[in-house]
């Protein structure tokens, strides 16, 4: 059993190990330290001056990965908290994203940000959101999340090998739980990158969910009681490509699509799911999609004013039988 | 060779032919987007750096072919002094056949070789140091051409620490004309750039010459030892903005205006070699012209087909 933080952990030191152009940068990521999720422990032992700590400075610690990018190595930048990416958004979008295509020809900028996300751990309102939504449609830019179902080996070949900037968002509570979780109820298959959680034998379900990594293991407890206590069969879609967003297997025999994002209400991930949905399955659809999304508000410290805010399985469970009634 | 005391060379007969050339190169490729932009056939906007054009071909004769190039809004002379290809220039502007970007970019974002120019100020110097810190040991630089009011961004700051912790080969120079678009120094900087360059114990040097080669001359052993410490470094050029911001929005009152054309280098440079300034002068000003004749009849641009 591996917990997502040490296999991202050991991908890293696969990924610095098989490829030495490969740089690491970020705040604390040295040893003995070894970053604030201690995904990047003893990664400064072996690889050296690969692997910086840098100063508090996200802005330049992006510029610096364009840089190495540009000048044909590779660069891995850790955002302590995803909250800071704020921070670099200038380096990010109007320079590491658009050098791929605003000098007439492909340039490739070969940049993983990674961004640790996510709320319910009680570290406030800039230490837990999700601002992936903030970075939806910049030309040149991939955003992947991890799950735990996706070998973070291939993300990290899948996002250099686009030769575009990437963030990777990484769920704080993700980090403490076990990758390829097993599950009495529900098997998983990955169908072309895309991880399809499915109640296995039970036919066409009654509500196809979408998510991304953070969410899982709430939308798993949620389809869960579903099955149990309301008698409704889901089924779960997850992508670690989250913009743009890829093709969804299996979606034309859905009753029912309900896509869930941690993020909060306005200019959502969610949204942007359905946009690309609708037109696909326009005429197949009872009814609308249904978007759950964290609220419209600030993330409080306090662990049941929190709850409140984001996402939980009861929310999910409440909106697919609303949906459904 | 018998090595005496250097005589007290006139600075301006220290200039070589190629030094004229691209001084007026420069010179007239602007004097003519300003034409351009006057008679509607120039879109977007336009930066020149009119009577700051001796700072890159200064600088350009002590780079390598291996350093890299960052360069600014106002990066015409920047490129012109790195790469003599006014027609790839101004295709690109014009959005023309041959464009150095497809047309993409247009005047502010050029990438060219090891030249990269971007519109954001500030934005560059933590990517230089980037590229900086892969070219430490190898004896080639990464140089960046900033302003005075680049100074008031944080990425500024950022950059300067991290390249002087690190010890990155990183030649800053800045083109402090002591205006930023329309604001005065004195009304958007506190303190110096010296006593900044001081404080993340980077090392500052001061020009005021506006004499190429002896700028030059000064700057060679200070340029060597940022490639073989390898160490950060500053060069503040004092100059002067001859034209607008970007185009006829000059709000500067006449007598600052009149006092930033005294300090040109045209006037001087002619004064002190008339006859063969003149020559050069014709000839890069024909140049310019045939330029705009040619890459004005081409096809527009598409990209994916840059050089």
């Amino acid at each position: 059993m591996t917990r997502v933080s040490e296999h991202l952990n050991q991908a890293l030191h696969d990924l610095m190990e098989s490829d030495p152009s490969v740089h690491l940068l970020g705040e604390d990521v040295g040893d003995p330290y070894g970053g604030a999720f201690k995904v990047t422990k003893g990664l400064s032992s072996r690889f050296g001056s690969r692997v910086r700590s840098t100063p508090l400075s996200e802005g330049a610690i992006a510029g610096v990965g364009a840089g190495l990018a540009l000048a044909g190595d590779k660069a891995v930048v850790e955002i302590m908290f995803a909250d800071f990416v704020a921070l670099a958004f200038d380096q990010i979008t109007n320079f590491a994203a658009k050098s791929t295509s605003m000098y007439g020809r492909p340039v490739p900028v070969p940049l993983v940000v990674r961004c640790p996300t996510g709320g319910n751990r009680g570290y406030g309102p800039t230490h837990s959101q999700n601002p992936q939504k903030h970075f939806i449609g910049v030309p040149g830019l991939s955003l992947f999340e991890m799950t735990p179902f996706h070998d973070a080996g291939r993300l990290f070949s899948l996002m250099f090998g686009l030769g575009r900037p990437c963030l990777f968002f990484e769920d704080k509570v993700l980090y403490t739980r076990q990758m390829y979780p097993a599950d009495d109820l529900f098997g998983f298959e990955l169908v072309d990158d895309v991880a399809r959680v499915y109640l296995d034998g039970a036919g066409r379900p009654d509500c196809t969910l979408v998510t991304h990594g953070g969410l899982v293991h709430r939308t798993l407890d949620a389809m869960r009681t579903l099955l149990l206590e309301d008698d409704l069969v889901c089924e779960l879609l997850v992508p670690a490509q989250l913009y743009p967003v890829p093709h969804l297997p299996g979606l034309e025999d859905a009753r029912h699509v309900c896509v869930v994002d941690d993020g909060t209400a306005g200019g959502t991930w969610a949204a942007e799911v359905a946009t690309t949905l609708y037109p696909r399955l326009w005429g197949r659809l009872r009814r609308p999609i249904t978007l759950v999304n964290s609220a419209d508000g600030v993330i409080p410290a306090a662990p049941h004013l929190e709850r409140e805010v984001l996402v939980q399985a009861d929310g999910i469970r409440a909106a697919v039988k609303e949906s459904l009634s | 060779m018998i090595v005496t005391a250097a005589p007290a060379r006139s600075p301006r007969h220290a200039l070589s032919d190629e030094d004229l050339r691209s001084l007026l190169l420069i010179r007239h490729f602007e004097r003519a987007l300003l034409r351009l932009f006057e008679q509607g056939v120039l879109s977007g906007t336009t930066h020149t750096c009119l009577g700051q054009e001796y700072i890159p071909v200064a600088v350009s004769a002590l780079l390598r072919d291996d350093d890299f190039v960052f360069s600014n809004h106002r990066g015409h002379g920047h490129f012109l002094a790195r790469h003599p290809d006014p027609h790839g220039l101004l295709a690109e502007i014009m959005g023309r056949e041959g464009a150095l970007c497809g047309g993409v970019g247009g005047s502010q974002h050029i990438y060219h070789r090891r030249f990269l120019s971007t519109g954001v100020q500030g934005e560059s110097l933590p990517v230089a140091t980037g590229v900086a810190l892969k070219l430490a040991g190898t004896g080639a630089l990464a140089c960046a051409y900033i302003g005075d009011g680049t100074w008031g961004e944080g990425a500024v700051y950022e950059a300067l620490n991290m390249a002087s912790l690190w010890k990155v080969p990183l030649l800053v120079v800045v083109e402090h004309n002591g205006i930023a678009q329309s604001t005065p120094t004195s009304a958007q900087m506190a303190g110096t750039i010296a006593a900044r360059a001081a404080a993340f114990g980077v090392r500052h040097h001061h020009v005021s010459s506006t004499d190429a080669a002896e700028i030059r001359q000064v700057l060679a052993p200070l340029v060597e030892a940022v490639r073989a410490e390898p160490a950060p470094l500053v060069v503040e050029f004092a100059t002067h903005r001859l034209g607008p911001h970007s185009k006829g929005d000059d709000t500067r009152p006449p007598e600052e205006i009149r006092r930033a054309a005294e300090s040109d280098w045209y006037d001087r440079c002619a004064k002190a070699d008339p006859e063969r300034f003149a020559r050069i002068d014709r000839e890069q000003r024909e140049l310019v012209e045939r330029v705009v004749a040619e890459v004005s009849a081409r096809p527009h641009a598409r990209p994916g087909g840059a050089a």
